[in-house]
């Protein structure tokens, strides 16, 4: 192809006033389907991204990140994870990195929009190579309605879903991580988006999960990963446990004798990510310290 | 008549391209004067809040636009006549009693009416005579109204001049309203039905028979509620026989002569949208109701009820789309369940007392907030759930009446403690908001049980209302002797 790159841009609204642009090479899907709008762009800087209702939720680029930092550090902390259970990931992405521990036995993954998988199965056969796995088995069941009917049954639960004001929102709320909690085993860990504290109107989001998860669980921690498709470029994490401490129980040595692969996960940035900005752990304090 | 059209609607868009010079109210003149207001709401809206005139009617006196929505809308559910209501919902039960009910008159009415309704007896003079109600001893509600007590009361009290009919209750039981209004026709009595639960009844085969169907003379609906129009506005239809011009007169004894067009129109568009596509909107509503209930039944403790109660009589039918659930089996009153569901849970449900829980399903519902509830509700019983031998069953209890709503509410009264109070003549409504039924009203005996429903009650966070009291502490009772 010869001549100027067309003027195409995806704006991703961060807030009402900021948002985050991206050139588009061309658009390779659009479609609707009974839970969000899904559309899929073909872009220079990130390569191939998929678009939920108008926010990215990942690109070629950089979903090594988030797949990676969902998935190692409870498994550099739980030392014997049999059974996952994975609410959203419709892509695939964070099953696929699952796979590389031999000792896991079934991965569940709870979406329940069938139009993602598909759209993701036929524009990123790469990412979504994790359902090809025999572990994977894939329920198209809206999540808080698949948790009702488990008890004590996973290692591990990563929610997978990321925004707390669409079709997902019930992923956000305090049934939900109850749920979570009875679900898992008694030294099961839930992993779970926390969203971006940066700007306002994401805050009181930012909080009131903090607020509901420490309530909920022993131990809960908050860690961040940099993510330049996320608002702000700046993403933060939850981990959720009824026994295991992400630093004090963390197995530098087991994990590392995997020798797996990756490309942002290391052992030491997992001990760096739990340290926070003080901006960040102020909020967090001030709703522990909420009756 | 053409259901897609809505003349009200059309009206205000023809008005506001011709762009005129407001020298008339309102006085924010198109929100000009009242930036913030205009900030809140927008501009569209402010913009839309304009006075009657010529091209826009006059609710008092329609004769183009308001008169062609009243047509449509009477059209629409079946009616001989429609009113657009703004006043709420509370002024058409209110007009419905006025119209056929004068000082003296007698009116036939269970007990487990809205407070709308006493307070238009207190109005007018009429004298309630209650038809003892079944209640249901497991789930602590009142049931519908059966065809043979309503029998025995019309053979005692033959010169009465209405019936007054919930369809449905709140919580979704439904009477015999066709055999109800047969025997009402046969004693040259009227059938006025409080439909504010009962807008959907209109629209879908499955349902319950709506109140015009079943040959009611005059029905109150609350388009605002399951009908999708904007609190406040409402909808009184006519049955044939009625003399709509003199209801007409009644209603602009009371109704505001500044009827809002947002209201007007939110009536309009609400109706065409009902017409158009009511039948399957309440379907979908109903599968998510039964949905609902066969996952919250499944959690165990909590009764959400159904079909299930019809026994032919006292709940003739049910209507599918409430979602009423029993609590008491996890050991939580219902009015416990309905806080921690707000402050804990960020869940606002319709209502809760002593024994039930309501959750409102409507059109604007989706799947995913079904998911929401029932998770939360699943939630609440593996927190908070608990032995609930103590808790009161919280019986509906049906008082004696003494004398007449208005006698009693304009006689000599004096304040006295709650607990003080057995024995004496109540002069005013005590009641639960919601759902707003009274517990008591104006005339009548108050006893130690009701003094102890009402503790109980208030003990476990009901907000009380309706005294001269705002604490609810003083009771105002007919001064004796």
């Amino acid at each position: 192809m010869y001549g100027k790159p067309m003027d195409i841009w995806f704006s991703q609204m961060d807030t009402d006033n900021v948002k985050t642009s991206v050139r588009v090479d061309k658009q390779l899907y659009s479609g609707e389907s009974e839970y969000q709008r899904i559309d899929v762009f073909q872009s220079k800087e990130f390569g191939k991204m998929i678009v939920l209702d108008g926010d990215i939720i990942f690109s070629e680029a950089d979903e090594f990140i988030y797949n990676e930092m969902v998935c190692h550090v409870p498994m550099a902390v739980h030392p014997n994870v049999k059974s996952v259970l994975i609410i959203g990931g419709g892509d695939g992405g964070v099953a696929r990195v699952l796979t590389n521990y031999p000792e896991i036995e079934v991965i569940d993954v709870v979406e329940p929009d069938e139009m993602f998988v598909e759209v993701s199965r036929n524009f990123f056969p790469e990412t979504a190579k994790g359902f090809d796995d025999p572990r994977v088995k894939i329920h198209n069941m809206d999540g808080l309605r698949y948790l009702r009917r488990c008890v004590g049954q996973y290692d591990l639960i990563i929610n997978d879903s990321t925004d707390p004001f669409g079709h997902t929102e019930g992923l956000f709320t305090k049934e939900f991580y109850g749920a979570c909690f009875k679900a898992l085993k008694e030294d099961g860990i839930m992993v779970y988006q926390h969203g971006s504290p940066f700007y306002d109107e994401d805050e009181q989001a930012f909080r009131s999960m903090h607020r509901k998860v420490f309530k909920c669980f022993p131990i809960s921690r908050v860690y961040q990963a940099s993510i330049p498709t996320c608002p702000a470029g700046y993403w933060m994490f939850g981990f959720a446990s009824k026994k295991y401490h992400p630093l004090k129980d963390f197995k530098p040595d087991e994990w590392k004798a995997r020798n797996i692969k990756t490309w942002y996960y290391t052992t030491n940035l997992h001990r760096g990510a739990f340290m926070l900005p003080k901006y960040v752990e102020e909020l967090l304090e001030e709703e522990e310290k909420r009756k | 008549m053409n259901q897609r059209s809505a003349p009200i609607y059309e009206a205000l868009e023809r008005f506001r391209r011709m762009r005129v010079v407001p020298f008339d109210v309102p006085g924010h003149k198109r929100g000009r004067g009242n930036p913030e207001l205009v900030e809140l709401l927008g501009e569209k809206c402010v913009g839309l809040d304009v006075n009657s005139m010529k091209p826009l009617d006059n609710l008092g006196h329609p004769v183009s636009v308001i008169k062609e929505a009243e047509e449509l809308t009477a059209e629409a559910f079946g009616a001989a006549h429609a009113f657009m209501m703004v006043n709420g919902t509370t002024s058409a039960v209110q007009t419905m009693i006025l119209a056929v009910i004068k000082a003296g008159d007698k009116i036939i009415l269970p007990r487990n009416v809205h407070k709308s309704v006493i307070n238009a007896l207190v109005l007018c003079g009429g004298v309630p005579v209650y038809v003892n109600a079944k209640v249901n001893h497991k789930i602590g509600i009142a049931l519908g109204v059966e065809v043979d007590e309503l029998e025995k009361v019309i053979k005692k009290h033959p010169d009465a001049k209405a019936i007054f009919v919930n369809n449905p209750t709140y919580y979704g039981i439904c009477s015999n309203l066709k055999k109800i209004c047969e025997i009402a026709h046969e004693h040259g009595m009227k059938v006025l039905a409080d439909e504010a639960h009962g807008t959907h009844l209109y629209f879908n085969e499955d349902l319950p028979i709506s109140g015009i169907a079943a040959g009611a003379d005059l029905a109150a609906v609350s388009m605002h509620k399951s009908g999708g129009s904007l609190t406040q506005s409402s909808l009184l239809l006519c049955g044939e026989g009625v003399d709509s011009e003199y209801v007409r007169q009644i209603i602009n004894l009371t109704q505001t002569t500044s009827a809002s067009y947002l209201l007007l129109s939110s009536l309009d568009i609400s109706r065409r949208n009902l017409a158009l596509r009511g039948s399957e909107s309440f379907a979908k509503v109903s599968r998510m109701a039964e949905y609902a209930r066969s996952e919250i039944n499944e959690i165990g403790g909590y009764y959400a009820y159904g079909k299930e109660l019809i026994d032919g009589d006292s709940v003739f039918d049910y209507d599918v789309t409430k979602l009423s659930i029993y609590t008491q089996g996890i050991g939580l009153t219902g009015i416990e369940v309905y806080d921690l569901l707000r402050d804990e849970y960020d869940i606002q449900i319709e209502f809760g007392d002593i024994g039930n829980i309501l959750a409102y399903i409507s059109i604007g519902d989706r799947i995913q907030d079904i998911e929401r509830l029932v998770g939360a509700l699943e939630d609440i019983k593996r927190n908070f759930g608990r032995d609930g031998s103590d808790l009161y069953c919280g019986d509906f209890i049906q008082p004696e009446v003494i004398m007449s709503p208005q006698k009693a509410f304009y006689s000599e009264k004096e304040q006295v403690p709650l607990g003080e109070t057995n024995g004496r003549i109540c002069g005013e409504i005590v009641m639960c908001y919601p759902p707003g039924i009274p517990i008591l009203t104006p005339g009548e005996r108050i006893t130690d049980e009701i003094i102890e429903y009402i503790n109980f009650a208030r003990e476990r966070g009901c907000s009380l209302q309706g005294t001269l009291d705002p604490k609810v502490e003083l009771i105002n009772v007919i001064k004796e002797g």
